[in-house]
């Protein structure tokens, strides 16, 4: 059975990158040992900024250096601190990725990066955008990753950190995503995939805040008189092959999607997955093409490349036509 | 002879307009570099607009890439391209992205917005300004909140390894940076000292809106060693609202507040 979603609500809008110092500050008074480090991305009006005045013992601003703050953060995890590291964007995964690499994954410490703005969600332009990290997280041995849907989960990945072994990499977007999840009702286990809307004609795998728009798809879908089940791969390494080969092998024509390059992410992964099961159906990953992306705001460079409900739609209906 | 005021005072409008518009964009460190901008493209550097890509015209890299709005105000001002172009930035497929792209905007000579990056760059187009003993110059404008990354000091250490005293740097000296001032978030003082152990030749510019104290330390330029002018600015300058505050850094003004600013700076919408 598929979980409660928001599938039938309104959309309630709510803010990952919120949700993340929230839990943060709501572990520290109830008296979680933690570090909290960042570079100059704070704003004091966030939750994350009540944190950082309230716990400045051990918060710790690294200014604009982020290969220091990764690597200062690996070196507080060796001496035994749990760390959770901040850091915008594509500054994470571009910047510090020898630090992520050597100093926490190779080294095998807990640290929590949490990189924010992710995807397109910076709506800077090319520079500012996150749509490499996946690929290169997915090839560096022992980290986790994670993408939230929404805020609700969120809170339970942030919480499920604290008694999770090793480095983990949280990949969240800028803000004012709508809620997939009624409740927080519902099982989390990092690793496990969840079946959001069940469907027997089609199989949507996704992650992080275009689950939402998958699920809006699924339902300009019905009018179709198609059946579109949609998949919250919010793990991406260790990834859930079985659930990947299981929803696939039940509808035949899958497709991925991703606020991410096309290439070597959530589309790669479920790829190369399904290719070494012996899957034979309809498969399409949608995602940000192989060029540097137009600018624009982050609901306009989706709609550009159809990365939302209206182009999710029109690539399911041109597969199923053929 | 063209007037350095009327020229900063459009600029700083253009700055206005063109996060306004938007609605989003950093208007603080765009309008604590004004002066330095228009000196450099209005009276020292070799450039030609309609030629933007001559190899011989001298070069500029905005290291500190958010202030974009800042350098396509310059670069329309210099006749670059059309000034209402600059109501397109931010704008979808626009010719002015967040960030300065050097494939889409004429004028543009090195892509930037990752802090940091762009003095290494500045340092390889001097290298290579050396190799094929042109005479040309290399100017970058660097913020000081961006200091703090590391690469800013590697790129500094190699400047005066190689002898680059075609390499010109400019600090925007404004205290500022997202989090609150810079000797809060990360003290990087002394920064003049910094480059005088890196062995730069250090020019500090006690008011980098005062066109004559800037003229004035570019003629305290040394052979032998890169050159750095460290100036001392205000973030935000202009607009009054705007002056020496944190908030300014990457938020648009609404309506009301674009009146007022276009208002002290003497022009409209
Ligand atoms: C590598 C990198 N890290 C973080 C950012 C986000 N960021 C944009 S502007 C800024 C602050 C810059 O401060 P400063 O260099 O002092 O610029 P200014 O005050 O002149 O605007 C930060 C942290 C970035 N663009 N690049
Ligand atoms: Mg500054």
């Amino acid at each position: 059975m598929a979980v409660q979603t928001t599938f039938d609500f309104d959309q309630m809008l709510s803010s990952a990158k919120e949700a993340y110092g929230e839990e943060l500050l709501k572990m520290a008074e109830e008296g979680f040992d933690f570090v909290f480090t960042y570079s100059d991305n704070v704003a004091p009006s966030t939750a994350a900024g009540k944190l950082t005045q309230n716990y400045p013992e051990r918060c710790f601003n690294f200014g604009i250096a982020e290969p220091n703050q990764v690597g200062a953060s690996a070196g507080l995890a060796l001496a035994g601190e749990i760390v959770f590291a901040q850091v915008f964007g594509p500054f994470l995964p571009l910047r510090a990725a020898d630090q992520i690499h050597t100093d926490i994954a190779y080294n095998d410490v807990n640290v929590r990066l949490i990189g924010t703005h992710s995807g397109v969600t910076a709506g800077g332009g090319p520079t500012h955008n996150d749509i490499a990290d996946l690929a290169l997280y997915r090839a560096i041995p022992n980290l986790t990753v994670v993408v939230p849907a929404d805020a609700g989960q969120c809170r339970k990945i942030i919480r499920a950190s604290m008694e999770y072994d090793g480095p983990m990499i949280i990949r969240i977007d800028r803000a004012g995503s709508p809620n997939v999840y009624a409740d927080d009702n519902y099982e989390f286990t990092i690793g496990k995939a969840i079946e959001t809307i069940e469907g027997t004609d089609v199989t949507i795998i996704s992650t992080g805040s275009c689950i939402y728009e998958c699920m809006m798809a699924s339902k300009e879908l019905q009018k179709d008189g198609l059946s579109v089940g949609v998949i919250d791969m919010h793990t991406i390494k260790p990834l859930d092959k079985n659930a990947i080969v299981k929803y696939s092998n039940k509808t035949g024509v899958v497709v991925t999607v991703e606020d991410h390059s096309i290439n070597g992410g959530l589309g790669g992964a479920v790829a190369e997955t399904l290719c070494e099961a012996g899957f034979c159906g309809k498969f399409k990953r949608i995602g940000m093409p192989d060029e540097f992306a137009v600018l624009g705001d982050p609901d306009e460079v989706y709609k550009y490349y159809g990365v939302e409900r209206v182009g999710i739609a029109k690539t399911i209906r041109k597969m199923m036509s053929k | 002879m063209v007037d350095l005021k009327v020229i900063a005072t459009n600029i700083r409008q253009g700055i206005i307009k063109q996060i306004s518009n938007a609605a989003s964009g950093h208007p603080g460190g765009s309008l604590s570099g004004v002066e330095i901008l228009t000196l450099l493209y209005f009276e020292v550097m070799k450039v030609d607009p309609k030629n933007p890509k001559d190899p011989k015209s001298d070069r500029f890299v905005l290291s500190k890439g958010h202030a974009s709005p800042l350098l396509y105000a310059t670069l329309a001002e210099r006749g670059y391209f059309d000034k209402s172009e600059l109501l397109t930035f931010r704008m979808i497929n626009s010719k002015l992205q967040g960030h300065p792209d050097m494939k889409h905007t004429p004028g543009v000579d090195m892509s930037t917005g990752s802090l940091g990056q762009g003095l290494s760059a500045a340092v390889g187009m001097a290298m290579a300004g050396k190799l094929d003993k042109k005479d040309s110059k290399v100017y970058a404008l660097l913020g000081d909140g961006e200091l703090q990354e590391g690469i800013i000091w590697e790129a500094a250490m190699s400047a005066s390894h190689y002898n680059l005293d075609n390499l010109v740097a400019f600090v925007d000296y404004n205290g500022l940076q997202i989090d609150g001032r810079c000797c809060d978030v990360m003290g990087s003082d002394p920064i003049d000292a910094k480059f005088e152990a890196f062995n730069w030749n250090v020019i500090s510019i006690s008011n980098g809106h005062d066109f004559d104290e800037i003229r004035e330390g570019l003629s305290n330029i040394v052979k032998g060693k890169p050159n750095v002018l460290i100036c001392k600015t205000i973030k935000g300058k202009g607009v009054s609202f705007m002056e020496d505050q944190v908030g300014w850094h990457g938020s648009a003004p609404n309506e009301e507040q674009t009146k007022q600013a276009l208002a002290e700076l003497g022009g409209t919408l």
